[in-house]
């Protein structure tokens, strides 16, 4: 590869259709993402959610705003990326198929990279100088998972959740107490008018050192029935109050597993943050705190690069195809895909 | 109809397990019940019935996750679709007519999408007592044929 590598990544695993251009594995020159209003306006009119038939309807004006907004032309490009999985098998197909079509047409490296990878590389467009062993938490609406790495592609996991992730719990909450979709920003936004200390809920699988998975199913269920009583009561449900002390429990949970992981794995100089509940303020301010106490450095990705984007997907296929981790033409969405260790 | 009382999650899973282990292949069974109500739970258990090993997570944000046991399980999950016309182009009668078992979450939402052979099975919370309800209702062909397959679900022993 040259020296200036440019990659398009490909992001269609679950509700967003996202198309991004990066250089060098480094450095994002565009990153549209179909749910983005910037895209709305282009496009006109609000992109549908979920069905894969409206990937397949906006993927090819997505990917022809990326290129134009990095300024550069299929012919410039030095690889493909695209995510082939976890993810919902019809959304995942669109991303694949139009990835191995640009890549057999323009006659370039085809790189398949897990979603869950993805989010990890989300943390080296951040500008930060990254460095291995590291650990890295990857919490979204559809994973919670513990990691160590301890090079490109050499994945460890620490643990994972056994029920619910912790993005869903928030969505499911925030449903619950009237807030709307997506339910980790109103969340965070109320939790600030909040008095965590209102009301105590359970804090899953904490108790036990060594143990680095999570549960999350419970503390959704103990809100659920606290919300039940608290509107039987009558009178106003408070809401913010509520919406406070859930946060700091499942915000307490993955902040002590983390540490627990840096204590049994051993400490490393990074801590990677990653996923859309990488986006939460209270997350980060907790976590950067605690790791700051034992000599270890937070690093967490922009706001906009946390949730499903195609410049992660870019990134991560960079360092895949530094290694040579080219994918074959008979690539295959795989929607139950695992990450993989070394 | 039949009705199972579960005293507490261990045994919402294991009557989910119980039934998982006598599940004929390409059966589809629509799941309700409030959140927290424990039908990811319910899920689990037919999972480890159907001899998936693993671990079953909520697919609410996926909308459906694959397993493989002795039959493949589809589990799926309603809770974020807001539209018929998005399950349609999710391809859900291939699902439907396959010879795995398929598991709906939050089927109630949208009844018009169900094969009218299916078993439906509601989980109804009880607060006071802090216990759970399943009720079992076979429709169509299953009329009748499960009810045996339930009563061991519900028989001391299992």
């Amino acid at each position: 590869m040259s020296r200036k590598t440019l990659i398009l990544g490909l992001e269609t695993s679950c509700d967003d259709t996202s198309a991004a251009v990066v250089l060098n594995g480094r450095t994002v020159l565009s990153n549209v993402v179909s749910s983005q209003d910037s895209f709305h306006l282009r496009f006109g009119g609000v992109v549908p959610e979920i069905a894969s038939r409206h990937h397949l309807e906006i993927i090819n004006p997505v990917i022809d705003e990326a290129l134009s907004k990095a300024g550069v032309a299929f012919r410039d490009l030095d690889g493909i990326a695209v995510s082939y999985g976890p993810g919902l098998v019809g959304s995942l197909l669109v991303g694949v198929s139009v990835a191995k079509a640009l890549a057999f047409s323009l006659e370039l490296p085809l790189a398949a990279v897990n979603h869950l990878e993805g989010h990890i590389y989300a943390n080296f467009l951040t500008g930060a100088t990254i460095s291995f062993p590291l650990l890295c938490l990857v919490v979204s609406g559809g994973h919670t998972s513990l990691l160590y790495m301890e090079g490109h592609g050499q994945i460890e996991i620490l643990g994972r959740t056994r029920d619910d992730a912790a993005g869903e719990v928030f969505d499911k909450v925030a449903r619950a107490l009237g807030l709307g979709f997506p339910g980790g920003p109103v969340i965070d936004k109320l939790a600030q008018q909040g008095e965590a200390a209102a009301f105590s809920f359970p804090r899953a699988l904490m108790g036990e050192e060594g143990k680095l998975d999570f549960s999350f199913s419970g503390v959704k269920t103990a809100v659920l029935n606290c919300i039940r009583r608290e509107t039987e009561k009558g009178g106003q449900v408070r809401t913010a109050d509520l919406a406070a002390a859930f946060q700091e429990a499942v915000v307490e949970v993955l902040v002590e597993k983390s540490l627990m992981a840096a204590r049994q794995r051993g400490m490393t100089r990074q801590f990677l943050l990653a996923g859309g509940v990488a986006a939460n303020g209270e997350l980060r301010r907790k976590l950067r705190q605690k790791l700051e106490s034992v000599n270890m450095e937070l690093i967490h990705p922009p706001v906009e690069l946390c949730t499903d984007n195609g410049a992660m997907i870019a990134a991560a296929g960079y360092y895949y195809l530094r290694q040579g981790r080219r994918a074959s033409w008979d690539l295959n969405a795989v929607p139950n895909l695992e990450l993989e260790g070394a | 109809m039949f009705v199972i009382k579960s005293k507490s999650e261990e045994m919402t899973r294991i009557v989910g397990r119980t039934l998982g282990k006598n599940l004929p292949p390409g059966i589809v069974i629509a799941l309700n019940g409030e959140l927290g109500a424990g039908k990811t739970v319910f899920a689990r258990g037919v999972a480890e019935g159907l001899g998936v090993a693993g671990i079953v997570n909520s697919p609410s944000y996926v909308i459906m996750n694959l397993y493989r046991g002795r039959m493949e399980l589809y589990h799926f999950d309603f809770y974020r679709l807001e539209e018929e016309e998005e399950l349609q182009e999710l391809g859900l009668d291939e699902y439907f007519y396959a010879e795995g078992v398929t598991l709906i979450e939050w089927a109630g939402k949208f009844p018009g999408v169900l094969p009218p052979t299916r078993l439906e099975i509601e989980i109804v919370k009880d607060y006071e007592e802090n216990s759970r309800i399943l009720y079992f209702k076979p429709l169509g062909d299953l009329e009748g044929f499960l009810i045996e397959e339930l009563k061991k679900v519900a028989a001391p022993g299992n």
